[in-house]
Protein backbone atom coordinates (compact mmCIF):
# COMPACT_ATOMS: atom_id res chain seq x y z
CA UNK A 1 0.00 0.00 0.00
CA UNK A 2 1.33 3.41 -0.98
CA UNK A 3 0.50 6.20 1.42
CA UNK A 4 1.23 9.89 1.94
CA UNK A 5 1.40 11.83 5.20
CA UNK A 6 0.66 15.56 5.00
CA UNK A 7 2.96 17.84 6.99
CA UNK A 8 2.13 21.36 8.17
CA UNK A 9 3.78 23.63 10.74
CA UNK A 10 2.53 22.69 14.19
CA UNK A 11 1.50 19.13 13.38
CA UNK A 12 3.42 16.89 15.77
CA UNK A 13 1.89 13.42 15.46
CA UNK A 14 3.28 12.81 11.97
CA UNK A 15 6.18 10.68 13.30
CA UNK A 16 3.79 8.33 15.08
CA UNK A 17 1.65 8.06 11.95
CA UNK A 18 4.67 7.37 9.71
CA UNK A 19 5.85 4.67 12.15
CA UNK A 20 2.42 3.01 12.25
CA UNK A 21 1.95 3.11 8.46
CA UNK A 22 5.46 1.77 7.86
CA UNK A 23 5.01 -1.06 10.35
CA UNK A 24 1.58 -2.14 9.13
CA UNK A 25 1.93 -1.67 5.37
CA UNK A 26 5.61 -2.60 5.16
CA UNK A 27 6.28 0.56 3.16
CA UNK A 28 7.24 4.00 4.43
CA UNK A 29 4.76 6.74 3.47
CA UNK A 30 5.74 9.70 1.33
CA UNK A 31 5.69 12.97 3.26
CA UNK A 32 4.10 15.98 1.58
CA UNK A 33 4.67 19.57 2.73
CA UNK A 34 1.80 22.06 2.89
CA UNK A 35 2.98 24.13 -0.09
CA UNK A 36 2.78 21.22 -2.57
CA UNK A 37 0.05 21.57 -5.17
CA UNK A 38 0.17 17.99 -6.40
CA UNK A 39 0.17 14.68 -4.58
CA UNK A 40 1.87 11.47 -5.73
CA UNK A 41 -0.18 8.44 -6.79
CA UNK A 42 -1.09 6.80 -3.47
CA UNK A 43 -3.83 4.57 -2.05
CA UNK A 44 -4.12 6.52 1.20
CA UNK A 45 -3.55 10.11 2.33
CA UNK A 46 -3.25 10.80 6.06
CA UNK A 47 -3.45 14.14 7.85
CA UNK A 48 -2.00 13.52 11.31
CA UNK A 49 -2.68 15.25 14.61
CA UNK A 50 -1.07 18.20 16.31
CA UNK A 51 -1.66 21.91 16.56
CA UNK A 52 -1.32 23.27 13.02
CA UNK A 53 -0.73 27.02 13.02
CA UNK A 54 -1.01 27.02 16.80
CA UNK A 55 -4.78 26.48 16.57
CA UNK A 56 -5.05 30.17 15.64
CA UNK A 57 -8.50 31.44 14.57
CA UNK A 58 -10.09 27.96 14.88
CA UNK A 59 -8.43 24.54 15.09
CA UNK A 60 -7.47 23.52 11.55
CA UNK A 61 -8.84 26.71 9.96
CA UNK A 62 -5.56 28.06 8.56
CA UNK A 63 -4.21 24.63 7.58
CA UNK A 64 -7.39 23.89 5.61
CA UNK A 65 -6.64 26.88 3.33
CA UNK A 66 -3.09 25.78 2.43
CA UNK A 67 -2.31 24.72 -1.17
CA UNK A 68 -1.86 21.03 -0.31
CA UNK A 69 -5.46 20.79 0.88
CA UNK A 70 -6.72 21.66 -2.58
CA UNK A 71 -4.68 18.72 -3.86
CA UNK A 72 -6.12 16.49 -1.11
CA UNK A 73 -9.65 17.55 -2.09
CA UNK A 74 -8.94 16.69 -5.74
CA UNK A 75 -7.68 13.21 -4.76
CA UNK A 76 -10.64 12.68 -2.44
CA UNK A 77 -13.03 13.56 -5.28
CA UNK A 78 -11.37 10.82 -7.33
CA UNK A 79 -12.02 8.27 -4.58
CA UNK A 80 -8.56 8.10 -2.96
CA UNK A 81 -8.86 7.17 0.73
CA UNK A 82 -8.20 10.01 3.18
CA UNK A 83 -7.86 9.79 6.97
CA UNK A 84 -7.65 12.79 9.30
CA UNK A 85 -6.79 12.11 12.94
CA UNK A 86 -7.40 14.67 15.69
CA UNK A 87 -6.15 17.99 14.22
CA UNK A 88 -6.35 16.19 10.87
CA UNK A 89 -10.09 15.66 11.50
CA UNK A 90 -10.46 19.36 12.34
CA UNK A 91 -8.63 20.27 9.11
CA UNK A 92 -10.91 18.01 7.00
CA UNK A 93 -13.99 19.66 8.52
CA UNK A 94 -12.61 23.16 7.96
CA UNK A 95 -11.78 22.19 4.37
CA UNK A 96 -15.37 21.10 3.83
CA UNK A 97 -14.42 17.49 3.09
CA UNK A 98 -16.53 16.26 6.02
CA UNK A 99 -19.79 17.65 7.50
CA UNK A 100 -20.10 19.29 10.91
CA UNK A 101 -17.68 21.08 13.22
CA UNK A 102 -15.48 20.38 16.24
CA UNK A 103 -15.82 22.72 19.18
CA UNK A 104 -14.09 23.27 22.52
CA UNK A 105 -14.54 20.27 24.86
CA UNK A 106 -17.63 20.69 27.03
CA UNK A 107 -15.40 20.41 30.12
CA UNK A 108 -13.16 23.20 28.73
CA UNK A 109 -10.24 20.93 29.64
CA UNK A 110 -7.62 19.28 27.47
CA UNK A 111 -8.25 15.53 27.73
CA UNK A 112 -5.45 13.00 27.41
CA UNK A 113 -6.64 9.52 28.31
CA UNK A 114 -7.87 6.21 26.96
CA UNK A 115 -11.50 5.88 25.86
CA UNK A 116 -13.67 3.05 24.62
CA UNK A 117 -14.94 3.23 21.05
CA UNK A 118 -17.75 1.31 19.46
CA UNK A 119 -17.42 0.49 15.77
CA UNK A 120 -20.71 2.07 14.71
CA UNK A 121 -20.37 1.07 11.05
CA UNK A 122 -18.10 -1.87 10.20
CA UNK A 123 -18.98 -1.60 6.54
CA UNK A 124 -16.61 1.23 5.60
CA UNK A 125 -13.20 1.11 3.91
CA UNK A 126 -11.68 2.04 7.28
CA UNK A 127 -13.55 -0.29 9.64
CA UNK A 128 -14.13 -3.55 7.75
CA UNK A 129 -11.46 -5.42 9.69
CA UNK A 130 -13.47 -4.79 12.88
CA UNK A 131 -16.62 -6.67 13.87
CA UNK A 132 -19.89 -4.68 13.78
CA UNK A 133 -20.47 -3.08 17.18
CA UNK A 134 -17.02 -4.13 18.42
CA UNK A 135 -15.76 -2.16 21.41
CA UNK A 136 -12.11 -1.14 21.20
CA UNK A 137 -9.69 0.84 23.33
CA UNK A 138 -8.13 4.00 21.91
CA UNK A 139 -6.24 7.01 23.31
CA UNK A 140 -7.46 10.59 22.85
CA UNK A 141 -5.55 13.84 23.39
CA UNK A 142 -7.37 17.04 22.45
CA UNK A 143 -8.92 20.30 23.57
CA UNK A 144 -11.43 20.74 20.75
CA UNK A 145 -13.11 17.42 19.99
CA UNK A 146 -16.70 18.26 20.75
CA UNK A 147 -18.47 17.23 17.53
CA UNK A 148 -21.43 19.32 16.48
CA UNK A 149 -23.68 19.32 13.43
CA UNK A 150 -26.94 21.13 12.69
CA UNK A 151 -30.03 18.90 13.20
CA UNK A 152 -30.61 18.25 9.48
CA UNK A 153 -26.91 17.46 8.90
CA UNK A 154 -26.83 15.20 11.94
CA UNK A 155 -29.93 13.35 10.71
CA UNK A 156 -28.21 12.76 7.37
CA UNK A 157 -24.96 11.57 8.96
CA UNK A 158 -26.85 9.15 11.20
CA UNK A 159 -29.30 8.06 8.50
CA UNK A 160 -26.60 7.30 5.93
CA UNK A 161 -24.43 5.30 8.32
CA UNK A 162 -21.68 7.94 8.23
CA UNK A 163 -20.87 7.53 11.92
CA UNK A 164 -17.86 5.18 11.95
CA UNK A 165 -16.98 5.32 15.66
CA UNK A 166 -18.81 6.34 18.83
CA UNK A 167 -17.47 6.83 22.34
CA UNK A 168 -18.77 3.86 24.34
CA UNK A 169 -19.40 2.85 27.93
CA UNK A 170 -19.77 6.42 29.18
CA UNK A 171 -16.30 7.48 28.04
CA UNK A 172 -17.35 10.45 25.84
CA UNK A 173 -14.48 12.80 26.79
CA UNK A 174 -15.67 16.01 25.15
CA UNK A 175 -19.46 16.29 24.97
CA UNK A 176 -19.75 15.24 21.31
CA UNK A 177 -23.33 15.04 20.09
CA UNK A 178 -24.58 11.41 19.89
CA UNK A 179 -21.16 10.31 21.27
CA UNK A 180 -19.71 10.74 17.76
CA UNK A 181 -15.95 10.07 17.66
CA UNK A 182 -15.43 9.58 13.92
CA UNK A 183 -17.35 10.04 10.68
CA UNK A 184 -16.98 9.29 6.99
CA UNK A 185 -18.12 11.44 4.07
CA UNK A 186 -21.11 10.54 1.89
CA UNK A 187 -18.93 8.69 -0.62
CA UNK A 188 -17.27 6.73 2.20
CA UNK A 189 -13.65 7.44 1.22
CA UNK A 190 -12.83 10.19 3.73
CA UNK A 191 -12.62 9.41 7.47
CA UNK A 192 -12.10 11.87 10.31
CA UNK A 193 -11.72 10.83 13.93
CA UNK A 194 -10.53 12.42 17.16
CA UNK A 195 -8.94 9.31 18.78
CA UNK A 196 -5.43 8.19 17.83
CA UNK A 197 -5.49 4.63 16.40
CA UNK A 198 -1.83 5.05 15.32
CA UNK A 199 -0.85 5.01 18.99
CA UNK A 200 -2.24 1.52 19.65
CA UNK A 201 -0.76 -0.69 16.96
CA UNK A 202 1.92 -2.78 18.67
CA UNK A 203 2.41 -4.67 21.93
CA UNK A 204 4.78 -2.00 23.24
CA UNK A 205 1.89 0.50 23.06
CA UNK A 206 -0.04 -1.65 25.52
CA UNK A 207 -2.49 -2.88 22.91
CA UNK A 208 -3.17 -3.25 19.21
CA UNK A 209 -6.82 -2.19 18.89
CA UNK A 210 -5.96 0.58 16.41
CA UNK A 211 -4.29 -1.76 13.98
CA UNK A 212 -7.46 -3.03 12.31
CA UNK A 213 -8.25 0.48 11.05
CA UNK A 214 -5.07 0.47 8.96
CA UNK A 215 -5.54 -3.19 8.03
CA UNK A 216 -9.01 -2.34 6.71
CA UNK A 217 -7.41 0.14 4.31
CA UNK A 218 -4.61 -2.28 3.47
CA UNK A 219 -7.20 -4.91 2.53
CA UNK A 220 -8.79 -2.57 0.02
CA UNK A 221 -5.53 -1.31 -1.44
CA UNK A 222 -4.04 -4.80 -1.87
CA UNK B 1 -8.47 53.46 3.21
CA UNK B 2 -11.58 51.71 4.46
CA UNK B 3 -11.80 50.48 8.03
CA UNK B 4 -14.10 47.62 8.84
CA UNK B 5 -15.07 45.56 11.83
CA UNK B 6 -16.21 41.96 11.54
CA UNK B 7 -17.95 40.33 14.50
CA UNK B 8 -18.21 36.54 14.60
CA UNK B 9 -20.57 34.93 17.09
CA UNK B 10 -21.81 31.41 17.73
CA UNK B 11 -25.20 30.62 16.24
CA UNK B 12 -28.15 30.29 18.57
CA UNK B 13 -28.48 26.74 19.80
CA UNK B 14 -24.74 26.03 19.56
CA UNK B 15 -23.36 25.26 23.01
CA UNK B 16 -20.80 27.83 24.15
CA UNK B 17 -18.89 26.28 27.05
CA UNK B 18 -16.51 29.25 27.24
CA UNK B 19 -19.41 31.69 27.50
CA UNK B 20 -20.91 29.48 30.23
CA UNK B 21 -17.64 29.50 32.16
CA UNK B 22 -17.41 33.31 31.91
CA UNK B 23 -21.03 33.55 33.01
CA UNK B 24 -20.23 31.42 36.08
CA UNK B 25 -17.17 33.53 36.89
CA UNK B 26 -19.18 36.75 36.65
CA UNK B 27 -21.79 35.32 39.02
CA UNK B 28 -18.87 34.46 41.33
CA UNK B 29 -17.96 38.17 41.28
CA UNK B 30 -21.47 38.89 42.61
CA UNK B 31 -22.96 40.04 39.26
CA UNK B 32 -26.05 38.06 40.17
CA UNK B 33 -28.44 39.60 37.60
CA UNK B 34 -26.64 38.07 34.61
CA UNK B 35 -28.95 36.32 32.15
CA UNK B 36 -26.37 34.70 29.89
CA UNK B 37 -22.96 35.30 28.28
CA UNK B 38 -21.91 34.30 24.76
CA UNK B 39 -18.32 34.70 23.64
CA UNK B 40 -17.40 35.86 20.13
CA UNK B 41 -14.54 37.30 18.08
CA UNK B 42 -13.82 40.75 16.67
CA UNK B 43 -11.63 41.43 13.61
CA UNK B 44 -10.59 44.97 12.72
CA UNK B 45 -9.48 45.26 9.10
CA UNK B 46 -8.05 48.01 6.94
CA UNK B 47 -8.65 47.78 3.20
CA UNK B 48 -7.01 49.73 0.39
CA UNK B 49 -9.24 51.91 -1.79
CA UNK B 50 -12.46 53.84 -1.20
CA UNK B 51 -15.14 51.68 -2.85
CA UNK B 52 -17.34 50.64 0.06
CA UNK B 53 -19.56 48.33 -1.98
CA UNK B 54 -16.54 46.46 -3.29
CA UNK B 55 -15.08 46.30 0.22
CA UNK B 56 -18.29 44.91 1.64
CA UNK B 57 -18.44 42.19 -1.01
CA UNK B 58 -14.82 41.28 -0.29
CA UNK B 59 -15.39 41.22 3.46
CA UNK B 60 -18.38 38.93 2.99
CA UNK B 61 -16.24 36.54 0.99
CA UNK B 62 -13.51 36.68 3.66
CA UNK B 63 -16.10 35.72 6.28
CA UNK B 64 -17.52 32.87 4.20
CA UNK B 65 -14.10 31.48 3.27
CA UNK B 66 -12.08 31.96 6.45
CA UNK B 67 -13.09 34.31 9.25
CA UNK B 68 -16.25 32.41 10.23
CA UNK B 69 -17.10 28.73 10.25
CA UNK B 70 -20.67 29.05 9.02
CA UNK B 71 -21.54 25.58 10.36
CA UNK B 72 -21.48 27.03 13.87
CA UNK B 73 -20.95 30.80 13.53
CA UNK B 74 -22.72 33.93 12.27
CA UNK B 75 -20.91 37.07 11.20
CA UNK B 76 -21.71 40.75 10.85
CA UNK B 77 -19.76 43.39 8.94
CA UNK B 78 -19.65 47.10 9.66
CA UNK B 79 -17.72 49.62 7.57
CA UNK B 80 -16.73 52.88 9.22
Amino acid sequence: MKSAVIQLPGLNRDRDMIAALTKISGQAPVTVWQTETELPEVDLIVIPGGFSYGDYLRCGAIAARMPVMKAVAEKAAKGVLVIGVCNGFQILLEAGLLPGALMRNASLKFVCREVKLQVANANTAFTRAYAPGQIIRCPVAHHDGNFFAAPETLARIEGEGQVAFRYAEGTNPNGSINDIAGIVNGAGNVLGLMPHPENLVEAAHGGTDGRALFESVLGRAA
Amino acid sequence: MIKARVIVTLKNGVLDPQGKAIEGALRGLSFSDIGSVRQGKVFDLELEGADKAKAEAELKEMCERLLANTVIENYSISIT
